[in-house]
This record gives C-alpha cells, structure tokens and sequence, in this order.
C-alpha cells in the first residue's frame, strides 16, 4: 500500500481511544467478535488451542450480533473495593451466541431491568490512562421500542 | 454385603464455626481422630489417606496430618477440586478401595475460612498508567465489574434467574423462603455454624449481596473439618457385628466435570454435570430420586438449591418452584433436602463440605441424627458442585445387617 485512501472523517476511530478487551471492535458500527470454530460453529472470546466442543483447531473471527435478549441477571451490591455499585450482571442472547455485559443506561433495579427485555450494545469510557488515551467498554442499553 | 462393595466404617465433623486457637491441622486430626473412633479402627489399619484443603492446596495437608496423628508410610493424594474438593478426596479413596490398592482408607477434608469475604471478586487490580491488553481478552484494566461479575452470589444469583426465565414462577420472596426453610432446619443440628431461625422479612431485609441473594441467602464461611474412614466389604465381613451393623453402604460415587455448552464460557454451567451426575448415581446405585428419604444438596446460594432440585431430577424438569411449593424439600415433607440446615446456615468450609454432607446422610442413615433425625431414613443422596466445574454425588445406603 503506498497511500491510504482519504477517510471520511467520522468513520475514522478516534486513535487515542483503545478498546477495553481485544474482542471488541470500535469504529463507526462498535461490535464484538468470537473465534468461531470451522467445523462446529463453537464461539469463542478467548483464545482455544483446539475447539472445547468437537476438537478440531481451526477458527474464523466472526462478528456477533449487536442486540439480543436479556437471558439473566444480577444486580451485583457487593463487589471489590473500587468496583461501583449496584450495577447489573447479565447474560445477553445476541441471535443465539451468549454475551457476557453489564446492562446500562438503565436504572439497576428489579423494577427496569428483568430478563426477557430486547437490549442493544453501547460503548463507553472506562477510562484515560495517563497518556491521555481512552478505554472504551461495553454494556447492553435496553431498546425502547 | 458383597466383596466389592464400599461401606463407610467411622465418620466424623467438627461443629463448624470459628476456632482462631486451631489451625488446619489441629481442625483435620480432630476429625480424623474421631472418625477412626467412630469406626473402631486405628491409623495403623488405613492404607491410604487423600486429603483435601482449597485454599491452601500446596500445604501438603496430608502429610501434615499423618505427622499429628500417624506416620505409617502409607500413600497420600492432596487434592484440591474447588467446592467438589471433600467429595474428591471421598472418591479418590473408594477408587483405590475399588481397585484393590488398599482394604481401608481415610479421606478428611478442612477448610478456615472464618471472617472471610467474596472468595472471588473480592478484590480488583487498579488500572495501570497505561492501557496494555493482557491476558486471554487482550483486556487493558480489570473486566470484574465492568463486563459482568466474577463474585460467586453474583454467578450463582444468574444462575437461579436464569432457572426462573427459562420456567416461571420464581421471585426474591420464592428464593427467600428457600433459605427460611434451611435456617428453620439448622436450629436442631448443633454442629450447624449458625442455628437462628430467621423470618422472610429478616432474610429479605438482610444486607444484599447480589439481587436475589441477600447475606442469609449466602453460604456462611466457616472453620471447620470432616473425615471418613472407609473399607470394602470383603474386610467389613471380618469386622465386628457392631461394626457392620452401623456401616453405610457407598452405593453411588461419582464424579463429573461440565461438557461443553454453547453459554458455559459466559456463565458456568452447573445444571448438565449435575444432571449428568445424578443420572450416572442413580444407575449406579439401582434406585430412582423416588426411593431417596433424604437429600444433601449444595445450596452456596439460596439461587442455587432451587436449580439443584431438577437437575438432581427430585422433581419433573421445570418444576422445581413446584416440588418447593408442595412442601416436599421441609423435613416434614416427602422429600427432605438439607435437614442440617445446608450451606447456608450449617456453613461451608469448602473440603469439609463434600465429606460432611455424607455424615449427615450417614447420621439419619444410622438413626444417630437426634433431635432431626428424619424417622426411618434408608437411602439418601450428598451432592456438592464446585465452580470450574467438579460435580460430586454420593448415594448411601443403611446397613442390612
């Protein structure tokens, strides 16, 4: 490549932002990815020297659906020191692949947050380190419909 | 009783609580001297010890042990199988009963955990003064927190939503009366860590930990041991009458580990080994959850026992809220479960967990149980999970003699 194209300017990642774990992917459309096995279908987040299901070690990085179906929860008030609280712990069916997150933009109460609800994913700022970079995290927001 | 088969000779528990005078060791040769007692039989006559301790896993406990109360040479296997760690030490003696390495064996299980916190998620790493991604997720600071929860009450309060999202019917105030019924059992079982009846407004109006499970909902960290003394039947039958008489029979000893599910890299999935577990026992054992008198399961968490009741199939699959409800889990109900008042109050230091359950099964069993002593008891189940996972069942029978 001997010249980049010329980006438009709010497709490009701000470069002082990093992502707060390597399977999330920034940009314009922010979305997580998985391992996902050739042979199987197994996703997964972390890396695998062989496919825990069926055993084979080829993977392709996939993209994971941006919304899904509140499938549990907590609302976690105790936790380590430093870790703000309540928040709410849950599990999220993103179009039949299980996504951990927190759910957010939503009061953490039994009241606003009950599993079954439709929920989409949002990113935030975990964070600036001390060279003035962001983390961007991620969570699940309800979708008002 | 056939050669083959594995009996319980002597058991034994200290009462769970608090002891800052005594260390794992004096707590381990408490019970390991009792149960030697119980069953009439000294060190010299075991021929293998495995000895379970989680949070000091490389202490060499065994060892340790043998030096209190007996060095004889024998074998020791220390094992550490996170909560599935007392069951662990159980089955790695009946299987070198089973194989014929040993005719006698001691398996003890100890645990200090008074005072102790979030056993994990207890504490967070700061950020750093730079993002660097480290480790499986490439993650630049600690994901506790900000990507779910790695607290326990946290894990295992999913784990009963999700129960009550998949099949209806659950709620705080449904969870908070499981937990009612196991601390209204622990007032008759003296060895119970705590033995407070407490009331739906106290349990629900306790400390949260993590929505549904307040504090009392909680398995209670604790001090405490337990040991076992086990032997075939073929040196059972050279024993005394006595001594066959109040042996129980191991009719079931299995251990399973969790097959892949398409979430249980997102949230631990501790139904299908359970399942798997107590369908192998049943097999094992001859017998169906119908036969069973009694049941100690591994309620960590009030979330927890509810799960347990389908996946030990104590009830049909999805009703669980309703095996609760008909009132067969109280000891005056059809199918008592956790009659010692189980984890929550009883307590759970972990290795001791997986061999006291047994001797609470083996007390009713007996007819030693006392003031809770569920009347003509025969068979019943101890089941215990560990997080990871290890899943550990037990099936024991009276004695016929």
């Amino acid at each position: 490549m001997t010249e980049s194209p010329v980006p438009t300017v709010d497709a490009v990642p701000p470069v002082d932002a990093v992502p707060l774990v390597d399977y999330l992917v920034l940009g314009e459309d922010p979305h997580l990815t998985a391992h996902q096995c050739t042979s199987c279908g197994a996703r997964f987040f972390d890396r695998r020297n062989a496919c825990a299901n069926c055993g084979a070690n080829q993977f392709d990085t996939v993209a994971i659906s941006t919304s899904g179906v509140v499938r549990t929860i907590t609302i976690v008030a105790c936790a380590a020191p430093g870790v703000p609280v309540p928040f709410v712990a849950a599990v999220i069916d993103c179009d039949g692949t299980s996504v951990r997150g927190n759910i957010i933009n939503c009061p953490p109460d039994p009241e606003h947050v009950t599993t079954g609800m439709a929920v989409r994913l949002a990113t935030f700022v975990v964070g600036q380190d001390g060279q003035g970079t962001d983390a961007i995290g991620f969570g699940f927001e309800p979708i008002n419909s | 009783m056939a050669s083959d088969d594995i009996w319980i000779l002597g058991i034994a528990m200290t009462k769970f609580g608090k002891y800052p005078e005594l260390d794992l060791v004096d707590l381990a040769a408490q019970a390991t001297t009792a149960a030697l007692d119980d069953g009439g039989v000294t060190m010299a006559q075991m021929g293998i010890i495995a000895a379970g301790n989680l949070m000091n896993a490389n202490a060499g406990l065994g060892q340790q042990l043998q030096k209190q109360v007996g060095q004889t040479g024998i074998p020791v296997y220390n094992v550490a199988n996170a909560c599935a760690t007392g069951a662990t030490a159980l089955r790695t003696v009946i299987m070198a009963l089973k194989a014929g390495e040993a005719e006698m064996g001691l398996a003890v299980g100890v645990e200090k955990l008074a005072g102790a916190g979030l056993l994990s998620g207890g504490s967070r790493k700061d950020d750093g003064d730079e993002w660097t991604p480290r480790g499986r997720y490439g993650a630049v600071a600690p994901i506790d927190g900000r990507i779910g929860t790695d607290t326990m009450p946290g894990v295992f309060a999913q784990i009963g939503m999700e129960y009550g999202h998949r099949y209806g019917g659950t709620s705080f105030e449904l969870f908070a009366r499981i937990s009612e019924k196991n601390h209204a059992h622990s007032t008759l079982n003296p060895f119970a860590a705590y033995q407070k009846a407490m009331s739906l407004e106290q349990i629900m109006g306790d400390l949260m930990i993590a929505y549904p499970n307040t504090r009392p909902m909680c398995s209670a960290n604790c001090d405490g041991a337990a040991a076992a003394v086990l032997v075939t039947g073929a040196t059972l039958r050279t024993l005394s009458s006595e001594q066959q008489r109040r042996a129980v029979k191991v009719a079931a000893s299995v251990l399973t580990t969790d097959p892949w599910d398409e979430a249980c890299q997102i949230l631990p999935d501790v139904n299908t080994l359970t399942r798997n577990a107590a369908r192998q026992a049943y097999e094992q054992a001859g017998i169906g959850p119908e036969d069973l008198d009694l049941v100690e399961l591994h309620d960590c968490f009030a979330t927890a026992e509810l799960v347990h009741y389908d996946n030990l199939m104590l009830c049909e699959q999805g009703g669980a809220v309703d095996f609760f409800e008909s009132g067969a889990p109280f000891r005056d109900g059809r199918l008592p479960v956790n009659v010692s008042g189980g984890l929550e109050s009883k307590g759970h230091p972990i290795a001791a967990t997986g061999i006291a359950n047994v001797w609470e099964i083996a007390h009713h069993l007996r007819g030693e149980a006392g003031d809770r002593q569920i009347e003509g008891a025969r068979v019943g189940l101890a089941h215990v999970i560990g997080l990871g996972s290890a899943c550990g069942i037990h099936i024991l029978e009276a004695s016929a003699a």
